[in-house]
Order: C-alpha cells, then sequence, then structure tokens
C-alpha cells in the first residue's frame, strides 16, 4: 500500500504516524531545550569564571556577560596580570533538562528551607483541594443555572445580562474583598476560583445547552412528553457529552485562576512554592512544579476523557490522544521485551 | 398482462376496488381538517399565504399521501396536524373534538430519523410508553413487541449510531406506534434513503399497516410511492396551497411492486404528474444557446 499524503486537508494520519506525532509533540521542544543547554555555541550568553586570574571582583562560579569578561581580561592583561579562564554558560533562570528532571525527583525529597514551610506534595496537594472544592462550588450553581439560561430564555433574559456585566470585571480585583468577607485563610482563595469560574460557567454551559437539537424536542413532544419532562428526559441528556466537555475545559480554566488566588490572604500552595523556590534562586525546582502542574492539568484532562468515553457509550468513538500515546508505549515496551 | 392503455382513466375503478373505497367512506372519520389557513409574516412585514382554506378529512384505518409541488406547504401542514405549529385560523379535529399542541394521539415520524442518539433502540421506542406514565418492565415488554413487529429486536441493545438509514427508520416507526396514536404523520419519512432502501420500507410500512390499527398520513414527493402506498392521495397546489384534487387509488389491494406497470397505476401517476407539474409555459425562462464544444462533437 502507498504511504498516505502528509499534507492532505482533514485526513487523520494512520495510527502509527498518529503516535509519532503525538510523541515528536513532547520530544521536539524537549530536543530544543537540550540544543540550547548542551551545545555551546547555541545562545550561552554568559561566562562562567572557572579560574579569577588577576581580575579583582571574578569569583569562581561567578556569571558574568560575555563582553564583560573579555573587557576584563583585556584590561589584566594590559596591566601584566594574568587572563581569568572561564566556559560559555546559560543565565541561572534556564537550567538544563537533566537539572529539572533531576529535580523533579528532589523537590519531593528536599526539607524546606524554614521551619514553616511546606514541602512540595503538600503544596501541591493544598492547591489541588482550592481548584477542587473552587470548582465544585462553582459547578452546583453554574451548571443549573447554565441548564435552565440556555432551556429558557425567559431564564437567560433574567440572568445573562448581569453576567455578561460581571464576567468582566477580573477575578482578582475581589481579592481584598474576599479577604475581608472570608478571613485570610482557604476560604478567600476558594472564592476568587468561584468567581473565576462561575459566571464564565453560566454562559458557557447555557449556550451549549441553546444549541439543543430541535427536531428531538419535537420529536418528544409528539411522543407525549410535557415540558417539565422536555427538559429532563431530552434537553440535558441531548448535552449531556458536550457538557462533560465544557466542564473538562472550565476545569483548565479554574486552574489559570490558582495563581491569583493563592497570593490572596496568606500566600499558600503551589503558586507560593514557586514564588519561594525563585526567591532562592532554585531554577531547577520552578522548572519541576512548572512541569508538575502541566502533568496533573493533561492527566485529569485525559483522564476525563477517558472516563467521558466510558460512560458515554452512545458515542461515535474517535481516537484518543492518549489510548494512542498508551499503546505506543505499550508496543514499545512489548518490543524490548 | 395487458398493454398499459393510455387513454385509460383513472377515475374508472372495478367493482372491488369501489366497494372498497364505499367502505372506507362509512367508517368513522379520525382526523378532520376544516377551514385551515396558515399565513406567516416575512421580515419586510409582507403576509405569504402558505396553506388557505384547507378541508379533507380520513377515516379510520385509511392510508393517505399527501403530495405537492415544492413550497406548497406539505410540511407546514403535517406541522400543524401534528401541533408542533399553530394555525393562523381554521380547526384540526381528532376524532370529532379540537385538538391543539402536540399529543401521543399524533405520533410523527419525521424524515431526519430524530431517534435519542443517547437511548439504545429498546429504550427509544420505550420513551413514549414511559412518558405516558407506563412503568418500566410494562414499557419494556411492550416496546419489544413493537420491536418484533418491524424486525429490529435483534438490535434492542444497538445504539442509533450503530444502525443503517432504514434501520433507524423502522425504530422511528415503532416508537411513534408504541404510544398507540390514532393517526401516523409521515413527514417524507423514507426520502434520505436510496431507492433500494425505500422500496423495501415501503412493503414494510404497507405490512405494518395492515397490522395495526391505525391510520397513515403520509407526505411524499415520489410520485410512484404515493400511488403505490395511498388509499386516496391528496392533491396540493402552490402559492397558496390549497387542496387541488382527492384522488382515490383505483389499484387494488393487497399491493406489490408488480402493479408498477398496470394501467390503473399508470393512469393514477399520470394524473398526479398533471396535477403537480403543469406544462411549462413557453415563456418560462430557457437557458441562452452558448455553445462551448467543437462542432461535429454532438452527443445527441
Amino acid at each position: 500500500m502507498p504511504s498516505p499524503r502528509w499534507f492532505a486537508i482533514g485526513r487523520e494520519p494512520p495510527p502509527r504516524r498518529r503516535n509519532v506525532l503525538a510523541l515528536l509533540s513532547f520530544l521536539l521542544p524537549l530536543l530544543l531545550w537540550s540544543a540550547v543547554s548542551y551545545v555551546p555555541w547555541i545562545w550561552h550568553p554568559l561566562m562562567r569564571v572557572n579560574d579569577a586570574g588577576t581580575v579583582e571582583w571574578f569569583k569562581p562560579g561567578l556569571l558574568v556577560e560575555r563582553a564583560v569578561f573579555a573587557e576584563e581580561n583585556a584590561k589584566a592583561v594590559t596591566a601584566g596580570g594574568r587572563a581569568a579562564t572561564g566556559e560559555r554558560a546559560n543565565p541561572v533562570f534556564l537550567p538544563p533538562p537533566h537539572a529539572v528532571g533531576r529535580a523533579l525527583w528532589t523537590a519531593f525529597t528536599t526539607k524546606p528551607v524554614l521551619r514553616d514551610e511546606l514541602w512540595l506534595h503538600q503544596s501541591l496537594l493544598l492547591s489541588i483541594r482550592t481548584i477542587f472544592l473552587g470548582f465544585m462550588l462553582s459547578s452546583l450553581f453554574g451548571v443549573p443555572l447554565g441548564i435552565l439560561c440556555g432551556a429558557y430564555p425567559p431564564v437567560a433574559r433574567l440572568f445573562e445580562p448581569v453576567i455578561d456585566f460581571v464576567r468582566y470585571m477580573p477575578a482578582p480585583a475581589f481579592g481584598a474583598l474576599a479577604v475581608a468577607v472570608l478571613d485570610i485563610y482557604a476560604a478567600p482563595k476558594i472564592a476568587i476560583i468561584v468567581i473565576g469560574t462561575f459566571f464564565q460557567q453560566v454562559l458557557v454551559i447555557a449556550n451549549t445547552v441553546r444549541r439543543h437539537d430541535p427536531a428531538l424536542i419535537e420529536a418528544a413532544q409528539t411522543l407525549g412528553a410535557g415540558p417539565r419532562k422536555l427538559l429532563l428526559h431530552v434537553i440535558i441528556p441531548s448535552c449531556l457529552v458536550d457538557l462533560y466537555n465544557d466542564q473538562r475545559i472550565l476545569l483548565g480554566w479554574a486552574w489559570t485562576y490558582l495563581i491569583v488566588a493563592e497570593v490572596v490572604g496568606v500566600s499558600t500552595g503551589i503558586t507560593f512554592f514557586i514564588g519561594q523556590q525563585a526567591k532562592y534562586r532554585n531554577f531547577d525546582n520552578v522548572y519541576a512544579a512548572i512541569i508538575i502542574i502541566g502533568i496533573i492539568g493533561l492527566v485529569t484532562d485525559q483522564g476525563l476523557a477517558f472516563v467521558g468515553r466510558r460512560i458515554f457509550p452512545w458515542q461515535p468513538r474517535a481516537p484518543s490522544r492518549l489510548n494512542a500515546f498508551l499503546s505506543l508505549l505499550g508496543r514499545k515496551g512489548g518490543k524490548t521485551a | 398482462m395487458n398493454p398499459p392503455d393510455a387513454n385509460s382513466d383513472y377515475r374508472r375503478q372495478a367493482p372491488a376496488v369501489a366497494e372498497r373505497f364505499q367502505k372506507l367512506k362509512q367508517r368513522p372519520v379520525v382526523l378532520e381538517v376544516r377551514d385551515l389557513t396558515r399565513t406567516f409574516v416575512t421580515a419586510t412585514g409582507e403576509e405569504v399565504v402558505a396553506l388557505r382554506s384547507l378541508n379533507f378529512s380520513t377515516y379510520r384505518r385509511e392510508f393517505m399521501c399527501l403530495i405537492g409541488p415544492s413550497g406548497c406547504g406539505k410540511s407546514t401542514l403535517i406541522r400543524l396536524l401534528a401541533g408542533l405549529d399553530e394555525p393562523t385560523s381554521g380547526q384540526v379535529l381528532l376524532d370529532g373534538a379540537s385538538v391543539q399542541g402536540p399529543c401521543a394521539a399524533r405520533g410523527m415520524v419525521f424524515q431526519g430519523y430524530t431517534l435519542f442518539p443517547w437511548r439504545t433502540v429498546l429504550k427509544n421506542v420505550m420513551f413514549g410508553l414511559l412518558m405516558q406514565g407506563r412503568n418500566h418492565d410494562t414499557a419494556k415488554s411492550e416496546a419489544l413487541q413493537w420491536l418484533d413487529l418491524v424486525g429490529l429486536a435483534k438490535f434492542k441493545d444497538a445504539y442509533p449510531h450503530q444502525l443503517s438509514g432504514g434501520m433507524k427508520q423502522r425504530v422511528a416507526i415503532a416508537r411513534a406506534l408504541a404510544t398507540n396514536p390514532r393517526i401516523l404523520l409521515m413527514d417524507e419519512p423514507f426520502g434520505a434513503l436510496d431507492a433500494q432502501t425505500r422500496a423495501q420500507m415501503q412493503e414494510y410500512l404497507l405490512q405494518i399497516w395492515r397490522n395495526v390499527d391505525v391510520t397513515i398520513l403520509f407526505i411524499t414527493h415520489d410520485l410512484d410511492e404515493a400511488t403505490y402506498l395511498a388509499d386516496r392521495i391528496l392533491v396540493l397546489k402552490a402559492h397558496p396551497g390549497e387542496v387541488q384534487e382527492i384522488i382515490e387509488v383505483p389499484v387494488p389491494r393487497p399491493r406489490s411492486q408488480a402493479q408498477f406497470a398496470t394501467p390503473e397505476f399508470l393512469a393514477t401517476r399520470r394524473r398526479i404528474d398533471e396535477l403537480i407539474h403543469p406544462p411549462v409555459k413557453s415563456t418560462g425562462e430557457k437557458l441562452p444557446i452558448v455553445r462551448l464544444t467543437v462542432v461535429g462533437d454532438d452527443v445527441e
């Protein structure tokens, strides 16, 4: 069979090629990062001093700009002294992959610097709890209200104008207020997540419900379904898959409000951990923490997608990226065994 | 078989057929339409009369087809009958009582299947029964009987997306019949199917109709389909939609595909054709003659 063309509009590549692309989507950025980190002549705008020579203010391990390094060496040589030696280096905020890889492990095993600081996993758990509670609270009211707005235009006319108005107020603006009302601990953080999520949620859910197929409603009516039964037995089930996917996207939305929420009141959680590590200039830990957030996000999202396919069996199966990825890993393992 | 007689009259009925029609008209009227008018107001404020003063009735267990040129308001009419649209004036009477809004006594089968994708075949058929307050077990056993009737009992646990178009429409028919409607309204139900499936579905439908106490009103734009299925054909006229003629189909029952070439069939078909495709006036639009081929390269 001739191998299919790479660039055909709207045509899915064959499974094998799909898997390779999924793998490359992670490998390419990693490769780029490695190149910048390990190939000395790519970028590396600084010099790390090995031997200070006779330059007074140089110390071994010091990072200086290349121009300054050359200038100081020239001065030292003309003054009859010894030139400093060094190697090209990247700024401290770009640690190489292996350092971040090590930090991914050690971040969980290093003791906090101060006595009342938390371990990484404790910070993470705090953050996840904030997100979870905030999102649940928002969904508890946002989903039903969104469904009502989508199904009954008068409800939408009553609620949507004010929601549209509040939606444009940035959630952080409510930070001080939240602290004043809810004290400085977990409650105001959860409140920020709720404020950030709720208003978007109502509108997104309402829009999804509004797109229901009117033909199904009419079919149900000719089968004797009354107005109340229509909502419960036709409108909601017909939108269920889309609502579930909306919730997945909104959960990602809630994560973006985490940064704001965690600096409200007493700073805690993963954001605070990142801030602290940046202050100590442990950028490998900073990247490790950011990557961990990414992994948590990806795993939750794909996990939910996986669950979705199980609980909505009436959907025609579309190829899943996670499934493809797992099967690829599985096959790789099988081959080496 | 006799060669089709070009001059045979669609109004000439064999004695058995005439007797059948006489009996049919003695049966009680199930659905009556009185002076039904529906006008729409366009965005520019103009009034468009979609249907004007429609009057007709269908008798119990009659199979009536509704045919007309496009834009004659066939779909508007069936939506009015189903209660999915409100008439501007006039009445729809079911068993002599005026009806408003949709209800299960007027079942409907749509061209677009409209099965509930989240329900299995069985649960689709159970839907109407559950809406009527039947308990789950009764609904299930009744639904299974209806699936047997349309020959899809094997597929009771399949989801609609796993079925072919013809199978979907059979589920839709079973679903509509399950609530024991007085009349089954069918809006071009086989319009989206290929010719072969469509012919098969016509057979199925006639068989189901014979075995179930239900009156059918069937919209189509296919002359053969209308002639093949109907007792009487209601021919509509466009702009505005009005009843043009009600044809009593002289083709004897039981029907079979072999009757397509009989003189009665052809005469009826020709009559409908005349009614809905009036001879084109010579003053009508004609394509300009522009030649883009080489001389001598003619196709006819």
